[in-house]
């Protein structure tokens, strides 16, 4: 979807603010809410970019002027309440009024928790061989899909140089549109920076993305 | 724009701050009542991220690259499977990428459409990564953002921005600092900053650690 997680490019949100005093987290309440989803992540009910598309689907006012947790808490209540796993009514008086459902998988638990958690593999068995070869002038598509995408709008339509074979991944727009683990060649694809933005560009700056096979085409 | 509202609020106003205390516990609460969350997975996941998972695992990771031209070859060629090889205590994932940095080329790491980090070598990203000028301007404008970090690098040094726009995760691996011939990992290790493994910044030079 077009939206305004997709901000490569934008202009007018100010300077970057290194922080020189950074933590973890800046408050209690940000911990709490980032170890529910985790917890919440590894029950089946979703997975990762189904939950990304969940943050993205936020109304654009909300997620621009929500913290980084504050979008993650949005996120967890409104899977929670689609996924029949929570009530509104609950959520509103701050106590489950009834048992929970059986969860898809059973979620992270126990003290030793932190250690078990750990980032999935991806990998698909490819369902044809690789279209594209290291080297190869490949083109953005020039696409504008409704549901969740990773190729962002700042490359569409623009001319780039296929450099890595990933490999094979889960294809996240099959995940999101139709929840099926779709296969997908992901290539690093990398644009010269006057492709993308004209005389505006840095010089001699390159930008990558990580692009799906669909989101490519021959030229 | 000015003031806090530049940053990502992730340093809450005041009533938000309530506001959140509030909901997360409400939360934290029903899904716990229903017996899907235990709280002692909680505890132990944000003890892992606040204790364990850091900085520090990317900075053993590249100083052994600077020592070892072998296992430098291997990170270069498929960094999960080389630092597999290390006997981490805490097991990295799949799909981790290094990427080098030379005399002629500079590469930062950005992830415009969410907050993509290497989480298992760097920990949890801060603030500025996942902030909205992070994420828009460094594919456009990366030494201006450099800049930001108040650095500036030679006019003819190439910048290479890797956005992670997929399960790829990526750490850059910095030049390393003169002055170091003969070091011990442990030490060259102490150069390494966060920021020089994301691309905004530079190892310590020598004489920045104690002797």
């Amino acid at each position: 979807m077009n939206g305004v997680h997709d901000m490569g490019g934008m202009d007018g949100f100010g300077k970057v603010a290194p922080d020189p005093h950074e933590v973890p987290f800046h408050a209690d309440w940000q911990a709490r809410c980032f170890a529910l989803n985790r917890v919440m992540g590894s029950a089946g009910e979703w997975n990762i970019d189904i939950g990304r598309y969940w943050i993205e689907t936020l109304p654009p006012a909300v997620y621009l002027s929500s913290s980084y947790y504050r979008k993650w808490l949005l996120r967890l209540e409104r899977l929670c309440l689609d996924r029949g796993l929570v009530s509104e009514a609950e959520l509103a008086n701050g106590h489950s009024t009834g048992p929970g459902r059986p969860l898809k998988r059973q979620p992270l638990s126990g003290p030793e928790a932190g250690a078990a958690v750990s980032r999935p593999n991806h990998d698909q068995p490819p369902r044809a061989p690789a279209l594209f070869a290291v080297g190869q002038k490949v083109r953005a598509r020039n696409i504008h899909p409704r549901s969740h995408t990773r190729l962002p709008r700042f490359t569409r339509g623009h001319l780039g140089t296929i450099e890595r074979i990933q490999g094979c991944h889960t294809y996240p727009d099959a995940m999101v549109e139709k929840n099926i683990k779709q296969g997908e060649w992901l290539y690093t694809v990398v644009f010269e920076g006057l492709e993308l933005w004209g005389p505006d560009a840095e010089v001699g700056a390159t930008v990558s993305i990580e692009a799906f096979e669909p989101y490519l085409e021959s030229v | 724009m000015s003031g806090s509202h530049q940053h990502d609020h992730d340093h809450e106003h005041g009533s938000e701050l309530s506001e959140m205390q509030l909901r997360v516990r409400a939360l934290e609460t029903i899904l716990t009542e229903k017996g899907y969350v235990d709280p002692a997975a909680l505890d132990s996941i944000i003890e892992t991220y606040e204790t364990k998972i850091g900085p520090h695992i990317g900075a053993r990771v590249v100083a052994r690259a600077w020592i070892d031209t072998d296992f430098r070859t291997a990170l270069i060629a498929d960094a999960s499977k080389a630092i597999a090889r290390l006997g981490l205590e805490q097991k990295v994932g799949d799909h981790l990428i290094a990427v080098a940095n030379t005399l002629t080329t500079h590469n930062m790491i950005v992830c415009t459409l969410c907050s993509c980090y290497p989480w298992d070598l760097l920990g949890l990203p801060p603030a500025w990564y996942k902030s909205a000028p992070y994420r828009a301007r460094t594919v456009k404008e990366p030494r201006k953002v450099l800049a930001d970090f108040g650095v500036t690098l030679p006019e003819d040094t190439k910048v290479r921005v890797w956005d992670s726009t997929a399960e790829t995760r990526f750490i850059v691996l910095p030049m390393r600092p003169a002055g170091t011939e003969g070091w011990s990992e442990e030490k060259l290790a102490s150069l390494v900053t966060r920021d020089s493994m994301i691309g905004t910044g530079f190892p310590k030079a020598a004489n920045e650690v104690a002797p």
